[in-house]
């Protein structure tokens, strides 16, 4: 086949083309994503009986704004690594801020507490459970999102599937804070960080396999 | 910037909101770039200029099949560059090669040189045509090589006119996978 021939073929009766298409498929699939983990998480774990409580609503709100947080930042980095080129823009150093911002938090709360608590605020009730769940309900998010960066065009597959296991594990987290009963700053630090940084790493570990195209 | 970059982000542009004309030219432009461009890297590594056509081929569905997305936010170069080397790669692990053989580059090289030497390369697109599915295979030949419009391609093939589009879009993907397919050496 010429290339003439095939540029003649590619270039009869084109379509116009959706430019907002990458951001839109992304936001949509997270959404979906994001819906499907609570599904999973309220139907498996069910919510924590505890809930009315002001200390458990502070913890709640606390677990829940590292996770978004940590889904905010991974989702704007991985619209722009589903896209040629996109690795090229930005440092992906930034997507750490809330990571360190929880572990300075826990070395605070540590330090401020007598070392006899220390253990049992590191290891909590049920550490886990929270070891188990956040990965395992991450499956299905990873699956939404691995799917939505493949309709686009990733160029770096180590990276692109690293965040999409980073959005998976974030928003996993997300939906296992509505269950998780262990209020202390360094569990959420060591065992939400740490399964959702587990998650990155099977993402990264994945991307070149699933993503190739 | 380049007036090449400029002149052809105006076609991209014009391309993405479905000017077939304009589609046509940048892809006749590009081609002649990623020619020159796989010749030279892949004349660089030691391999044959041979499989620098089938490349170009890949490079150009690649372009096609991934135009929704180019950011019209940022320049063009940067995006045909990245996709190049991505096919360039993607090409040398098939053929076991390894990574270390990919010489860094800059994304202007991709533009650097016009190479309008147009060869065949090892594909034959009826043949390929041939091997897809009926239903996609009727509309790439009725819109695509016949040139009939989609209401017409759609009377010929018996599918409702999004049915055409959507057969159209699966068609060239698939195309695109028997091209990469073929691609080894």
């Amino acid at each position: 086949m010429k290339t003439d021939d095939l540029v003649a073929l590619l270039s009869t009766n084109v379509e116009p083309v959706d430019r907002n298409a990458v951001v839109r498929t992304l936001s949509v699939a997270i959404a979906g994503a994001t819906v499907a983990a609570l599904g999973i998480a309220f139907a498996g774990l069910g919510f924590r009986p505890d809930s009315t409580t002001t200390r458990a609503l502070i913890y709640l709100a606390i677990k829940l704004a590292f996770a978004i947080g940590v889904v905010g930042l991974a989702m704007i980095y991985l619209m722009r690594l589903a896209r040629p080129g996109g690795e090229r823009m930005i440092s992906p150093l930034f997507v750490a801020a809330p990571f360190l911002a929880v572990v300075v938090l826990a070395a605070i709360s540590l330090w401020s507490a007598p070392p006899a608590h220390w253990g049992r605020m590191i290891v909590g009730d049920d550490w886990l459970e929270c070891l188990l769940s956040i990965p395992i309900i991450a499956i299905v998010p990873f699956a939404v999102s691995i799917w939505a960066v493949r309709k686009a065009a990733p160029t770096n597959l180590v990276r692109a599937g690293a965040f999409a296991g980073l959005v998976a594990g974030g928003v996993s987290a997300m939906s296992y804070a509505l269950h998780c009963t262990d209020d202390s700053l360094p569990f959420i630090a060591l065992w939400y960080g740490g399964t959702i940084v587990l998650c990155t790493l099977a993402g990264a570990a994945l991307g070149p396999r699933l993503l190739r195209w | 910037m380049t007036n090449l970059e400029i002149e052809l982000k105006a076609l991209m542009l014009a391309s993405l909101d479905g000017n077939s004309a304009s589609h046509r030219v940048l892809l006749d432009q590009l081609s002649r770039r990623l020619r020159a461009y796989y010749k030279a890297k892949l004349g660089a590594v030691g391999r044959g200029v041979a499989e620098a056509e089938d490349l170009v081929q890949e490079a150009i569905f690649a372009i096609h099949l991934k135009r929704h997305t180019y950011d019209p936010k940022e320049p063009l170069t940067p995006w045909i560059h990245a996709i190049a080397r991505y096919k360039l790669i993607d090409f040398l692990r098939r053929n076991h090669a390894s990574r270390a053989e990919v010489p860094i580059d800059e994304a202007d090289e991709v533009m650097a040189h016009d190479d309008s030497a147009d060869a065949e390369s090892t594909h034959d697109a009826r043949r390929l045509v041939e091997r897809l599915p009926k239903g996609m295979q009727c509309a790439i030949e009725a819109v695509k090589l016949d040139g009939l419009s989609v209401a017409e391609a759609a009377r010929r093939c018996g599918l409702s006119e999004s049915g055409v589009k959507v057969n159209i879009h699966r068609g060239i993907k698939a195309l695109a996978a028997l091209v990469a397919r073929d691609t080894r050496t």
